[in-house]
């Protein structure tokens, strides 16, 4: 892989493709400003809120909490974001490009934990290692040992525990990259007087930087979303805020004015990143034959191999031990017939959402590429924000979105002579594919963006020079090449839209229940043992995707 | 891939095939979970022939979706847990008065709207729980106690964000005023063992192992605990019984204001409210019959009876967004 300078970068003079094509330039500039238009308005909507005046509640909350929230959601960003960079770029490396006992299964293994939705994982966690857990009641048998008494609670324990749950973004995407790099490269490295920490630092970090941007920025929206797995360590952040508007002070419209001003923020940082990076391009120029590995021999090797072993042991072993002590514990009770929808269900939106997300993530990625203009730029990179707000919030986004058009349609049809329509769209699988298509884009933009970006430009154009035009170029090029970066994409989201609960709550057709509303009915009265069971089935779903993602990934190197 | 296609197909075909609506029907949007209401549902409809259609959610959102739904809601009842969420339904006007004797003879006027827009049907209780091995039950006087310095040190609660806190401080403010609420609260703060938890099931379990020796729960959750670990050493104890009596709060429902078959959603909480369904509806969750001629469950009566606080309900919406505030300004987290 070689890093061209900007301006002689191929895609600036090579790639004008599009003005031999208008017709298709035409269709991709509507798809991706209708695309655009149905991610903005659900967020406008909450931008609208600015319109009432809510200068009690900021007062209050102003003078009172917010001080407090903002410096636990700053050490909640900085230290998740140091974690998942060093756990995911470290462990990442090790997988990569050394060699050590167990590499193979554990290359795959640490993925897992992302099958494990965060929530779940914190209750867990919480309840084996606070003071009244069995970890410390078995402590505290020991004679010598009765004296240690610890809360598995504040800051430390959240960051660790949301480390946990959201590195395997920053290890998907860096392990790609790092398996990417030619022998070329690091040779050239080597040659120029670099050793291996030297090459990791200054060669092989700098070329991984978009894809360990992406995984880094994934983690760090998830925390910024993430209510569920802090409030059980009753850990106040601004999602916390957002909700004590809402639910405590009954003012919604406070709570999307606070809402909006996350997004905001996040959209300066993703835009601050970009212009960080420049013109920067990454296309793979040459594969060569993959470097040899680093052998970790002895006590290194050992070292790797316990590393990597107790990530994946607390970060996804435990917790299953846990939950399936539950399940046992409770005789399997709630496993009856109303049980086998729940998980068709689960599995038919996440497959839905998946196939609707990347498509958009595609059309996305093309008319960057293609049309280059400000106007696509932006809205390619303002659709990824809804990862960031809290699922509730963005539910009631779409919810008001949908609720509108229905009551204007309703009105219409009334002033035709018609009777009431009822709600058309609110209710609708429509409704709930597009906030899962919003809250999730920013997942699958990632895979498909880094696939697009190393499609050289040039093997398009030998193929256009060849005579390949339209449908055929898509089905001869684009599909077999970006096919890799898709399947990733693809099943990202499909293990994200499965664990997602708050939109899923909202905006689910009647009927639609499915394993994350089932955790939810048991865990809001606090009976996590009957949630063990969904909570099992539910991570038993996605570990099927999740281990074929990171062998297929491992496989095709350097595609995702 | 070819799969993926397959199930979205299907999607797509469950889409196209909304129930018909021949038979009678009423929906509902609660905030009661399933397992909870859904017993009740199915043995209403196998009783009358009349289905019920529902989803859950949390109250907040669901309101929402009532609100912007306006006069095209498919919702015929909204079932809620909380009296300040009740109450508020009522105030943003999603709720139509029910003209219903049978339910003003069932319920209890402190348990239900004045303008009847609303009813409770459920009574949850929330008492102090307190260490068998620390404290004498004769030492616990009521909610302003806790203030006291004696509780230094001793106090476990859970967080303010929940809102039967919020109901909870709520009627004390509409009792004792602004400052005595300030001070108690206040009191609680200083006398905290250690930090908020997140739920009533943490401050029991801290109780037990000895972090701390009294708190403030509701009966059903005692209720779970108890029965899942028998030697639990905390036991149940009825506060302000020579004064205001102990804080219930209810679980409750109306009929929205664009219903589409209002009728069937009365008869529907009609029924709710019967002997028939009290005790079912009661016992699921180990609370209180809301109809007071219905026994409580045999395992919730053997905590013992007690003196509710006779105040309306309804103060706890109309002051929890105070309550909130205050809670925030005395650092209750």
């Amino acid at each position: 892989m070689s890093r061209p300078p900007a301006a002689l970068g191929p895609g600036r003079v090579e790639v004008r493709p599009c003005s031999r094509q208008p017709r298709a330039t035409g269709l991709l500039r509507l798809g991706a400003l209708l695309l655009g238009a149905a991610t903005a308005v659900p967020l406008l909507v909450l931008f609208s809120a600015w319109a009432s005046p809510e200068t009690e509640v900021w007062r209050h909350l102003a003078t009172t909490v917010l001080p407090g929230i903002l410096r636990n959601t700053g050490a909640l960003l900085l230290g998740v974001g140091v974690g998942t960079l060093a756990l995911g770029c470290g462990l990442a490396w090790l997988t990569a490009r050394c060699d050590f006992p167990g590499r193979r299964w554990l290359d795959w293994a640490l993925m897992l934990p992302l099958a494990l939705p965060a929530y779940v994982l914190a209750f867990v966690m919480h309840g084996l290692f606070d003071a009244t857990g069995p970890l410390q009641r078995l402590l505290s048998q020991v004679p010598g040992l009765t004296m240690i008494s610890f809360e598995a609670r504040g800051t430390g324990w959240v960051i660790a525990v949301l480390t946990l749950a959201f590195y395997p973004y920053v290890y998907l995407l860096a392990r790609a990259a790092f398996l990417g790099i030619g022998r070329g490269t690091l040779e050239a490295a080597r040659l120029l007087g670099l050793g291996p920490w030297g090459t990791f630092f200054r060669v092989v970090l700098p070329t991984a930087r978009p894809a360990i941007v992406a995984g880094v920025a994934l983690a760090l929206m998830e925390t910024l979303a993430d209510f569920g797995a802090v409030s059980v360590f009753n850990y106040d952040t601004f999602t916390t805020a957002i909700y004590k508007a809402w639910f405590g002070l009954f003012n919604l419209p406070a709570a999307a004015q606070l809402a909006s001003l996350l997004l905001l923020i996040v959209a300066l940082a993703l835009l601050g990143e970009r212009r960080l990076r420049g013109g920067a391009r990454f296309h793979e120029t040459a594969r060569g034959a993959p470097p040899p590995r680093i052998a970790l021999a002895g006590w290194r090797g050992g070292l790797a191999a316990t590393l990597a072993g107790l990530v994946v042991a607390l970060g996804f072993v435990l917790p299953m031990v846990q939950l399936v002590g539950w399940v046992a514990a409770s005789h399997g009770a709630g496993l009856d017939q109303r049980y086998w929808p729940l998980l068709a269900h689960t599995l038919a939106l996440g497959a839905s959402a998946a196939v609707v997300t990347v498509a958009a993530a595609l059309l996305i990625g093309l008319a960057r590429r293609q049309l280059r203009d400000r106007p696509s730029r932006i809205a390619a990179e303002l659709s990824a924000l809804g990862y960031a707000l809290p699922g509730s919030v963005l539910a009631v986004g779409v919810m008001m979105s949908f609720a509108g058009i229905d009551n204007a349609l309703d009105t219409l049809w009334r002033l035709a002579g018609g009777n009431s329509l009822g709600p058309v769209l609110g209710g609708s699988m429509a409704a709930l594919l597009l906030a899962y298509l919003i809250r999730f884009l920013a997942v699958a933009n990632g895979p498909v963006g880094s696939a697009l970006e190393r499609l050289r430009p040039s093997v398009v154009e030998a193929a256009r020079t060849l005579g390949a035009r339209g449908l055929d170029l898509a089905r001869r090029i684009y599909l077999p090449l970006l096919r890799p970066g898709l399947l990733t994409a693809t099943l990202l989201v499909l293990v994200e839209v499965m664990k997602e609960m708050p939109a899923t709550l909202l905006l689910r057709p009647f009927g639609w229940d499915t394993l994350a509303v089932r955790i939810f009915e048991f865990t809001s009265e606090g009976e996590w043992q009957r949630a063990a069971l969904p909570a099992v089935t539910l991570v038993l779903a996605g570990v099927g995707p999740v281990i074929w993602l990171a062998r297929r990934s491992a496989a095709t190197r350097g595609s995702t | 891939m070819r799969r993926c296609a397959a199930l979205l197909a299907a999607t797509i075909t469950a889409l196209g095939t909304a129930p018909a609506a021949a038979a009678p029907e009423v929906v509902v949007y609660s905030a009661r979970n399933e397992q909870l209401i859904k017993p009740l549902f199915d043995a209403y409809t196998s009783k009358t022939g009349v289905g019920v259609r529902f989803i859950t959610d949390k109250e907040g959102p669901l309101l929402a979706r009532l609100q912007a739904e306006g006069a095209n809601t498919p919702a015929d009842v909204l079932v809620t847990v909380d009296a300040g969420n009740l109450w508020q339904a009522g105030e943003v006007g999603v709720l139509a008065a029910i003209d219903s004797p049978v339910l003003r003879a069932n319920i209890p006027a402190q348990l239900r709207d004045p303008g009847d827009r609303w009813f409770g049907l459920s009574v949850r209780a929330r008492p102090l729980v307190y260490s068998t091995d620390r404290v004498r039950a004769a030492d616990l006087v009521s909610y302003e106690d806790l203030a006291d310095p004696k509780w230094k040190g001793r106090l476990c609660l859970r967080t303010s964000k929940k809102v039967y806190n919020q109901s909870l401080v709520a009627m004390m403010l509409a009792r004792l005023g602004e400052a005595e609420t300030a001070r108690v609260v206040g009191g609680w703060v200083t006398n905290l063992a250690t930090e908020p938890f997140a739920n009533d099931n943490q401050v029991m379990e801290a109780i037990d192992a000895g972090k701390c020796d009294v708190g403030i729960v509701n009966t059903y959750y005692f209720g779970r605990l108890a029965k899942e670990r028998p030697g639990l050493k905390v036991a149940i104890a009825w506060p302000n019984q020579a004064s205001s009596g102990v804080h219930v709060n209810v679980s409750g429902a109306g009929v929205t204001r664009h219903a589409k078959h209002p009728d069937e959603a009365r008869q529907l909480l009609e029924w709710l409210s019967s002997a028939e369904a009290q005790g079912l509806f009661a016992s699921l969750n180990l609370e209180y019959p809301a109809n007071p001629a219905i026994a409580p469950d045999p395992a919730v009566a053997a905590w013992g009876s007690f003196k509710a606080d006779p105040a309306h309900v309804a103060d706890a919406g109309r002051l929890q967004a105070a309550a909130v505030m205050l809670m925030d300004r005395a650092g209750y987290r």
